[in-house]
């Protein structure tokens, strides 16, 4: 996967936050969305390990030891950021006050479910945050390439790998597309670049509807 | 901690902890870890087939990840062993026994220890792998899982400032589990960054009231 791939799908992901919202970034492809928003668009960043207000990277020499973030990375706090116990953290998280969360999976199946911590027949040893956040958060985003590295498709009638949860996606971007979740099935309601209906459907292993929002014409 | 008193060397406070323990570590990562108190137990302890409540098993080398080099650790209760690759060898090779926990889960299990709540319902893993062997209860519809309260005999735990009467100030992201963990357990040592007079941390400040600490030591 090149970097302009993940790019493009942060890019994408980053386009559904709204001015205001709590958003809680996974590892990977949604930690590329800080460098993506536009001026304008103010969202408030949250980490699992107990930091609403998330700022960008410091430089070497303003490291402070204190100050990291959900993948052990050093970051700042914004003016107005809080600090808080991670029994209160993941109370944000559990009881629905985070607005939107974007993360990665391995496979999410056509019902929405999600699975995302463990690979069968690989360690199944860490979880960390994953379980709480798709089913805290009020909206999850889930983004992906629309393959795996061996080139099988990550959309799926129903997930093989170990589940993280039941019906918690709530949108799916990939380099192709943007599916929605409507009454319990993803829907293809975007086609991205030069992508075409068929394109989608050859990698992706389960039936779906296709309902195309034109945005440029929005 | 009843009485104001000075802080005790890190070998006397690690030597409340026993053969057979469940300990817990404060820290995500090594951020806001108790280093002082954890190098004691390495050097100075004997206390072995200990059961660990940390988020992490530490890193090679670091932290919680030398205890394990010593293969004194029994069992380890985390959300994320995955940040020390020997811990998931020794997982993997039979040498320690491992519960995982979402990371949520977690925190509330080590919270409703110290608050007195025997279980909670929380929608967290229901349905997933790490819910088996848990009661399962549907509430207005929804799958939950029952969890039980996380308790241990010794908390270990960092705080950046301390006053004589052990009230707690952590600072930054190296609160973390700290807090929840010091209401945790029967014994619990702070490490501390500094200690100031009683009445200097602003009351409307303290995270940690002194009533959960029995005992402070000054990071080296």
């Amino acid at each position: 996967m090149t970097g302009d791939v993940k790019t493009s799908i942060a890019a994408r992901a980053a386009a559904e936050l709204r001015p205001g919202e709590i958003v809680n970034l996974g590892i990977g492809i949604p930690n590329l969305i800080p460098g993506l928003l536009g001026d304008g668009t103010d969202v408030f960043l949250h980490t699992e390990n107990g930091l609403l207000g998330v700022g960008p990277r410091p430089s070497e020499d303003e490291i402070d030891p204190d100050l990291i973030d959900a993948a052990k990375q050093p970051v700042t706090a914004l003016p107005g950021a809080a600090y808080f116990d991670s029994a209160q953290s993941f109370a944000m998280i559990r009881g629905g006050h985070i607005d939107v969360a974007v993360l990665g999976a391995l496979q999410v199946s056509i019902t929405g479910d999600i699975a995302n911590w463990a690979v069968p027949g690989k360690d199944v040893l860490g979880v960390g945050g994953a379980m709480d956040l798709v089913v805290g958060a009020r909206r999850v985003i889930v983004t992906m390439t629309a393959t795996s590295s061996t080139g099988a498709p990550k959309i799926v009638s129903e997930c093989t790998y170990p589940l993280t949860a039941r019906g918690a996606a709530d949108v799916v971007v990939t380099e192709l597309s943007v599916f929605r979740l409507r009454e319990r099935a993803l829907v293809l309601t975007e086609l991205l670049g030069d992508a075409t209906v068929d394109q989608v459907r050859a990698v992706t292993g389960a039936p779906f509807d296709v309902d195309l929002e034109d945005r440029r014409a929005a | 901690m009843p009485i104001a008193r000075g802080p005790i060397e890190p070998v006397a406070a690690v030597s409340a902890v026993r053969s057979g323990d469940t300990v817990m570590v404060g820290g995500f990562g090594l951020v806001g870890a108790p280093l002082t108190l954890i190098d004691a137990l390495v050097e100075s302890s004997d206390a072995e087939e200990l059961t660990i409540v940390s988020n992490n098993i530490g890193e090679p080398g670091r932290g919680l990840g030398k205890l394990l080099r010593q293969r004194r650790i029994k069992r380890g209760i985390s959300s994320y062993f995955t940040s020390n690759p020997e811990a998931v060898a020794a997982v993997n090779a039979g040498e320690i026994e491992a519960t995982l926990v979402p990371q949520g889960t977690f925190a509330e299990a080590i919270r409703a220890a110290g608050a007195g709540i025997a279980g909670f319902l929380t929608p967290v893993a229901a349905g997933t792998a790490l819910a088996d062997g848990k009661e399962e209860h549907l509430v207005d519809g929804v799958p939950h899982v029952l969890e039980r309260p996380i308790h241990a005999d010794v908390a270990l735990v960092y705080a950046a400032r301390a006053d004589e009467l052990g009230n707690l100030w952590y600072r930054g992201t190296a609160r973390n589990f700290n807090p929840l963990m010091a209401t945790a357990a029967r014994v619990t040592i702070a490490e501390v960054g500094e200690i100031v007079p009683a009445g200097e941390l602003e009351p409307e400040s303290i995270h940690t009231p002194h009533l959960y600490v029995d005992e402070l030591v000054l990071s080296r």
